[in-house]
């Protein structure tokens, strides 16, 4: 929003530093891995070299005499006394436990923990334990794994299949029936994953004395210490997670569910402190963390004229060797299926299967940047089958401004949105006509090079109705987040969240909005945060939701404050609130300023002069506010159709990327993206998101995979092989700004934690499409990395000067003679 | 089977600090666990993403790959090291505030030490001369741009003052 755009907030919008900066900036931040505890001992781990194997013996006493060894835990022990991790989808008999018994199924699965005086020590023994396997048969690909006869990851399951359904919404084949054109190919997202800097770690002790498990963990996950208590067989409130460790980056994975059992077991049973962080081959390997594995087979039924009458998607999805909730990361994007388009009719099938790799979780978009990819793929390669501008077609088929509130064919309502305005000034933004002109420029030296566009929705308000659209077991309707706020006794504020934090900002969030409602300088109010056993309830920033969710609670708690004071002076004005004004905190008579009670006067009342309060009015100075998701609360209706999020952001790349045809190396030469996330509570906080996920976006389009070996092995287990963007491939990018409020929520704002992230891979792809066009060649899986590209060059270039032809049955180009 | 310990004397910020040490013991290890200088971070332990940088005598290291032994006798600078002598931030820590520079806080330490090691050596670096020198340093937050950002205000507010 432009500063010359005049708003009605004070502080909301306005360029405010995040108060969690200068802990960071000073180093003082207070990560798990700093956290030590008395007499505390260290996990290391024993992992499966096998993708599919059977645990025939295990020999523990060497690494028992070893020194400082305090306690070796195997399968056998630790899934007698605990119970199985919760399962998304209805398969209750793909139980997972920390550590594997009897069978292994995947390579680095976990089958035994030391638990030693250092970690090096617990390393040393872990080196000595003796484990003999007698290897199955394993499957690691969609084709293998849903064929018959397959090899099953979970025999007791039956299948490999989680989950399968076909969704029909609106009139699917009269739309292809009656359409005059029709495209149909396949798009593949590779797996990766949001692999945050921080591995994932836990710190848990037991205090027999109170009986209960205290947690400090790197965490981002919903409903965290009930699943911890369950597994443990603890009562909830035997568990207390300590909400004030930061978080050294999620993006949804941190997730360290079977971690947080393990270690919780192993404090209980030995009565000491016990520590596990994860080192990156076991976060990588082994961690449960990789990414949506995805492949989706498209069809798009249209006209001469761009109109775009119907849309199959088929979405088969790898979640590796146990389900958690990775399934329901298919489910997500059925709020969004149709994306910004005005798509009648949708058919949407699909299939969530097993496989002897490494456990998917939830990353950023919960599924929601493999399906934009896949549509816009699908709108890039229409637009050329039609030879039309593929800017003009997004155009013809945007719905439009006046047609919101929007319902589409999946039964969501999108709130509010100005496509084609967001699009217009990213073109401007960008200078169309000149990168148009860049492009061609680069063409005629020699080198590839194309523009990509995408235009996709962020779906925000972090709801979780997919869970009862895909598990007819599962009743769960709200997925609300709560804020407590307290004036004490000297007046000063405190927000009261109950959720710990990744660098989204939330304690800048809390300070701003509560000073917004209470007229009060956010400098000066505390936003701090409750352990698991002091909470109100919370489902943790998942799913772009704090902006709306918690900061819709904070707003609630701090109008029943301030409601509470002006009834307070209304008592001792023995008038009526509505004679009052409210302004900085201090209570006086519309009309007569001098007639005022200040907020140190309001505050002294409340706390200490019963006898001044209206009557009913609680003593103290204190709110809660428990908020659910706005629109949430439904239940699928026979075919599928709900409300999943209520808030739906928008965002626009368009990005210029030259590629060297001799050696297929991309480079982004200019990126510019138009956002609309309603009203921005803190524009650098959301610009830093988008700007985050982008560079996500950059990984997952051309750099990163978790790449397996024939027999299940992961062959990128390192930083060497996984590869993370860094400054050099990360370009200097450019944030047009747009605001379409949102009617549902307070401020009129909408969720931004997965922005950049959900356009930029489809753009990438896009643009690497077109400057792949003029040679004819066409590539739809991601990564698109130099190899990939270059492979695709060379499929339909013939062997010349400056290329090469790829030798049969190598992954790698011979040297240049 | 207890190890050997070798014993070793470095200045850290500025304080002459001693230890006796196994000689398997990382720099970082050493800085975190003995000296409870948490402020330097793990990432990787392979030395690609940059968390543990810190300064040795001025230079950037990875404190994943030394030895806290091979740090004998030298000068050692971590992120708790760099603010101004009142305990105050310095011109590149408050520059990271200004222009939201971080978000989780987990690679800052190291793209502190990257960044003003730059900006001592080259107080007015370009644009790339910048992201060469954090190019060793991963975030996965901030996409960079607001990193970028911040050690160019760090460059005019010194040049301005």
């Amino acid at each position: 929003m432009s500063a010359a755009e005049k708003t009605p907030y004070r502080y909301i919008g306005a360029k405010r530093r995040a108060k969690e900066h200068p802990r960071f900036v000073s180093g003082r931040g207070r990560f798990v891995a700093d956290i030590a505890l008395p007499g505390m001992k260290h996990v290391a781990l024993v992992a499966s070299p096998h993708a599919s194997a059977r645990i025939v013996a295990i020999r523990t006493d060497a690494a028992l005499a070893a020194h400082g060894v305090m306690y070796v835990l195997t399968g056998e022990e630790f899934c007698a006394n605990t119970d199985s991790l919760a399962v998304g989808v209805d398969a209750p008999k793909v139980t997972r436990f920390a550590l594997a018994k009897d069978v292994v199924r995947y390579a680095g699965e976990w089958v035994a923990a030391v638990v030693a005086d250092s970690r090096a020590l617990a390393e040393d023994a872990a080196e000595l334990i003796e484990i003999d396997y007698e290897p199955l048969p394993h499957v690691i690909d969609a084709e293998k794994a849903l064929a018959p006869g397959a090899p099953l990851v979970h025999p007791a399951h039956g299948s490999n299949v989680l989950y399968h359904r076909k969704f029909v919404w609106g009139p699917v084949e009269e739309a292809f029936a009656k359409a005059e054109h029709k495209i149909a190919f396949r798009a593949v997202w590779g797996r990766s994953a949001t692999v945050p800097i921080e591995t994932f770690g836990i710190a848990a002790q037991w205090d027999a004395g109170t009986g209960i498990l205290d947690i400090w963990a790197s965490i981002q996950m919903p409903k965290f210490p009930d699943q911890t208590a369950r597994a443990l067989r603890l009562p909830g409130n035997a568990v207390r997670v300590h909400f004030d460790v930061d978080v050294g980056g999620s993006y949804g994975v941190k997730r360290g569910i079977k971690h947080t059992v393990l270690v919780g077991y192993l404090a209980r049973r030995l009565g000491t402190p016990v520590r596990l962080i994860e080192d990156r081959l076991e976060n990588l390997r082994g961690g449960d963390m990789q990414g949506p594995d995805r492949f989706f087979d498209m069809q798009v039924a249209f006209d001469r004229d761009g109109t775009i009458r119907g849309m199959k998607i088929r979405a088969v999805d790898d979640v590796g060797a146990y389900a958690g909730r990775s399934p329901f990361q298919l489910g997500k994007p059925v709020t969004a299926i149709c994306g910004p388009y005005a798509i009648p009719a949708i058919e949407y099938e699909p299939t969530s299967f097993m496989t002897h790799k490494t456990p998917q979780e939830a990353v950023r978009g919960f599924g929601q940047a493999p399906t934009n990819f896949a549509i816009e793929r699908a709108i890039d390669r229409v637009a050329r089958h039609l030879g039309m501008d593929r800017i003009e077609l997004r155009r013809r088929n945007f719905i439009r401004k006046e047609q919101f509130p929007y319902t589409i064919p999946s039964g969501s309502t999108y709130d509010s949105g100005d496509y084609h305005a967001v699009l217009d000034k990213a073109l401007a933004a960008i200078d169309y006509p000149v990168l148009v002109r860049a492009r061609d420029e680069a063409r005629r030296t020699g080198k590839l090079a194309g523009i990509g566009v995408s235009t996709c929705l962020e779906p925000s308000g972090g709801n979780s109705a997919f869970e009862v659209l895909m598990n007819p077991k599962n009743e769960n309707t709200t997925w609300m987040d709560s804020c407590l706020v307290r004036v004490d006794l000297s007046g000063a504020v405190t927000g009261v969240i109950n959720n710990s934090s990744a660098g989204q900002g939330h304690e800048s969030l809390v300070s701003t909005v509560l000073g917004e409602i209470l007229e009060r300088d956010p400098d000066s109010i505390r936003v701090v945060r409750a352990d698991s056993l002091t909470a109100l309830p919370s489902n943790s920033p998942v799913g772009s939701r704090m902006a709306i969710m918690l900061g819709g609670a904070a707003a609630g708690a701090a109008r029943q404050i301030k409601d509470t004071l002006v009834a307070i002076a209304a008592h001792n004005f023995e008038c009526s609130p509505e004679d009052l004004e409210y302004r900085d905190g201090d209570v006086s008579l519309k009309g007569a300023p001098e007639k005022k009670l200040g907020w140190g006067q309001l505050v002294e009342i409340a706390h200490r002069r019963f006898h001044r309060l209206p009557p009913g009015l609680e003593p103290g100075l204190q709110a809660k506010f428990v908020w659910q998701v706005p629109t949430g609360g439904d239940l699928p209706t026979p075919e599928g159709r709900i409300q999943i999020y209520p808030c739906y952001a928008f965002e626009t790349h368009i990005v210029l990327v030259e590629i060297d045809p001799d050696t297929g190396k991309p480079a982004i030469r200019k990126y510019v993206c138009g956002h609309d996330c309603g009203v921005m509570i803190n524009p650098d906080i959301v610009h830093g998101m988008t700007y985050g996920g982008i560079a996500h976006g950059i990984g997952a389009a051309l750099y990163e995979k978790f790449s397996y070996t024939a027999d299940g092995q992961l062959a990128s287990g390192t930083f060497m092989d996984y590869l993370i963007p860094s400054a050099m491939e990360v370009p200097a990018m450019a944030i047009v700004d747009h605001c379409t409020p949102s009617p549902l929520t307070t401020f009129g704002q909408k969720g931004s934690g997965e922005a950049g992230y959900l356009g930029a891979p489809a753009a990438i792809a896009n643009a690497v499409n077109d400057a792949l066009a003029p040679l004819g060649a066409t590539i739809d899986t991601l990564p698109m990395s130099h190899m990939e590209i270059w492979k695709a060059i060379n499929a339909v270039v013939p062997a010349q000067a400056g290329t090469q032809r790829l030798p049969k049955n190598t992954g790698f180009p011979l040297p240049r003679e | 089977m207890s190890e050997t310990l070798y014993t070793m004397e470095v200045e850290v910020n500025g304080m002459r600090r001693t230890g006796a040490v196994p000689a398997r013991l990382s720099l970082v290890d050493w800085l975190r666990d003995e000296l409870r200088l948490t402020g330097t971070h793990i990432g990787c332990e392979h030395g690609i993403c940059g968390a543990c940088s810190v300064m040795l005598d001025g230079e950037p290291v990875r404190a994943c790959l030394m030895y806290a032994v091979q740090a004998n006798g030298h000068r050692v600078t971590t992120v708790e090291g760099l603010a101004r002598p009142d305990g105050s931030m310095s011109v590149l820590q408050d520059s990271f505030c200004e222009t939201h520079g971080l978000q989780c806080g987990y690679c800052t330490p190291g793209m502190l030490i990257a960044s003003q090691a730059l900006l001592d050596s080259n107080p007015n670096p370009t644009e790339a001369q910048i992201r060469d020198a954090i190019g060793g340093n991963l975030c996965r937050c901030t996409g960079y741009q607001q990193i970028v950002e911040a050690v160019q205000l760090a460059a005019a507010r010194t040049k301005s003052k």
